[in-house]
């Protein structure tokens, strides 16, 4: 886990906690995200990948649409910095950052997550990231949610290196 | 299929509204508050509140037709209707969906309506008290992600990004509504006057949203009486007439944890052709608009999308002078809108689009004649409608 600015989790605990659809549909990303793990949905017969999950995919209609695992890296496509607390659990905490972060070998489909880090930091649309997974397992239905950071630039300036192993 | 059309069919012949009041002070319930706006619009019209046989309404407004029709005694309810999606997005639609059902014969008197008093309910502003979320809120809520401010704020900063707009086109924005509200007594910001210095000092909401940025949440009540066009010739007020309507969204625009995959609009790419050519009009002809602002930035994108500049000219175009009544390029949210008049879910707009043409406005357009609302910028569906004068039949 990277060092967050609150310490274990990067928002305060008390936020709803995410729980896998009755119907099913979305169990295999939220069962990934527990073996830090990112699953996605792709089309077994046309390929084409698909996100957030749907029964059928869009493009060609059947209902074969499996499930991918994808590297956790992308670019951030936007982002933003909320400073108002709408939730009790946020009050006296803040800013924080949100970032849509695609990912251009996974199809261009989009993930959300917080940018973590010092929460005041320059975000720049375009930047490498890469998703660490981080785990509540002290929730009451134990949760993991897929987090960004940055891609550490190499000393020399070459662009991104390799991306460290999630954890 | 000329026929295929609802211009020139309907008039709006009846407004009423409440008094606007800031959230949770309204003194009635918002039932009552909604039987008010009814009355008053049916008064206006010169209509008997009996003769009414239809009601539409949009974002899921929490007034069953059926109750209404039985606190008002009406002799027969021919037409419920209720525009699906959340957000502002359904006023225009809704006005279109009871003149679709005039025209079509399905009803002859119905009334458009919102009524809101959220302190009554939940507000729209604060998370819903919830322990767990599923589905898209799942991929959301536990991020921060709650609010409709923190939900639209990442289109339009992508949006800001890709065309290279700066804030100051956001801020004109919101002083040209503050501006027009302090000619409307009406306005809950009405002796509240914004200025450009206070705009650029106030609290950040979530980037890029500043305070001045958002909407208000109010309590109220407004609704419209839409009829045939033969009956406009009997109204007492110089009718206002429906040029064209449309309402939808975008391929995928409701693909989930923000995956539509044009991203960057308000949604209207594809609703905004259909409006014009009902309308038989050109953005040339708009002579005011009123556009819902949620978010500035969502306004911004709508007025692009409406072709009245392309997304390049933005920084230019939005500057205050061009957007005030009476002489402005294009006269913007002549009430104050939902950011200084009042939020009645932007229903208060298309009001104002009728007393621009009924010469009635607190900042009047002189001689208006094509007056615009555009509804619930980057929800999905959205809507929007052109009314016209007489003279543009």
């Amino acid at each position: 886990m990277a060092p967050t600015a609150t310490g274990r989790y990067y928002l305060p605990a008390g936020l709803p906690a995410p729980v896998a659809e009755p119907d099913g549909l979305d169990r295999p990303y939220w069962d990934g995200t527990r073996r830090s793990e990112l699953w996605v949905q792709r089309c077994n017969r046309c390929r084409t990948w698909q996100w957030g999950p749907e029964w059928i995919c869009h493009a060609c209609l059947v209902s074969d649409v499996g499930w991918t695992r994808v590297d956790g890296r992308g670019v951030i496509y936007s982002w933003e910095r909320a400073w108002h607390p709408v939730h009790p659990a946020l009050k006296g905490h803040g800013p924080y950052i949100v970032v849509l972060v695609e990912l251009p070998h996974a199809g261009g489909i989009r993930m959300l997550g917080n940018l973590l880090g010092d929460p005041q930091q320059v975000v720049t649309i375009g930047a490498p990231v890469e998703a660490v997974f981080e785990a509540h397992d002290d929730a009451k239905t134990p949760f993991t949610l897929v987090q960004w950071v940055c891609e550490p630039q190499d000393a020399a300036g070459l662009g991104p290196r390799r991306p460290r192993r999630a954890i | 299929m000329k026929d295929r059309t609802l211009r020139g069919k309907v008039v709006l012949a009846g407004i009423g509204e409440t008094t606007y009041y800031k959230h949770g002070q309204a003194p009635a319930s918002e039932f009552q508050l909604a039987l008010e706006a009814i009355l008053k619009a049916c008064h206006d019209a010169g209509i008997d509140p009996r003769e009414v046989d239809g009601f539409s309404s949009y974002s899921n407004d929490r007034n069953d037709p059926s109750r209404i029709a039985a606190a008002l005694g009406l002799p027969a309810l021919r037409f419920s209707n209720m525009q699906w999606g959340g957000g502002g997005g359904g006023g225009s639609a809704a006005v279109g969906n009871a003149a679709a059902a005039v025209a079509g014969g399905v009803a002859d008197c119905v009334v458009v309506f919102r009524a809101l008093a959220q302190g009554q309910f939940q507000r729209f502003g604060a998370a819903p008290p919830v322990a767990t979320v599923a589905g898209e809120l799942a991929m959301t809520f536990p991020y921060g992600l709650i609010s409709p401010a923190q939900r639209f704020a990442m289109r339009v900063m992508r949006f800001m990004h890709e065309h290279g707009v700066r804030h100051e086109a956001q801020r004109a924005i919101a002083l040209a509504s503050y501006h027009h509200a302090q000619a409307n007594p009406r306005a809950v910001m009405h002796g509240r006057p914004l200025t450009a210095e206070a705009y650029d000092a106030s609290r950040w909401i979530v980037e890029p949203f500043r305070l001045f940025d958002c909407c208000l949440e109010n309590d109220g009540a407004a609704a419209i009486v839409v009829v045939s066009a033969d009956r406009a010739r009997d109204l007492p007020k110089r009718p206002a007439y429906l040029l064209g309507v449309a309402q939808g969204s975008e391929h995928r625009n409701a693909a989930r944890a923000h995956n539509a995959p044009l991203y960057a609009t308000s949604s209207f790419t594809t609703v905004v052709p259909r409006l014009y050519d009902m309308a038989g009009v050109t953005p040339a002809d708009v002579d005011v608009v009123q556009s819902y602002e949620n978010f500035t930035g969502g306004v911004l994108m709508s007025l692009v999308e409406h072709g009245f500049f392309a997304a390049e000219e933005a920084n230019e175009f939005l500057r205050v002078d061009n957007l005030l009544a009476p002489s402005g390029r294009l006269p913007l949210n002549t009430s104050g809108g939902n950011l200084a008049e009042c939020y009645m879910h932007g229903f208060e707009l298309v009001i104002e689009a009728v007393r621009q043409l009924r010469r009635e406005s607190t900042a009047q357009v002189p001689d208006a004649d094509v007056s615009m609302v555009i509804s619930g910028p980057m929800v999905t569906p959205v809507s929007s409608l052109i009314l016209g004068g007489e003279a543009t039949l």
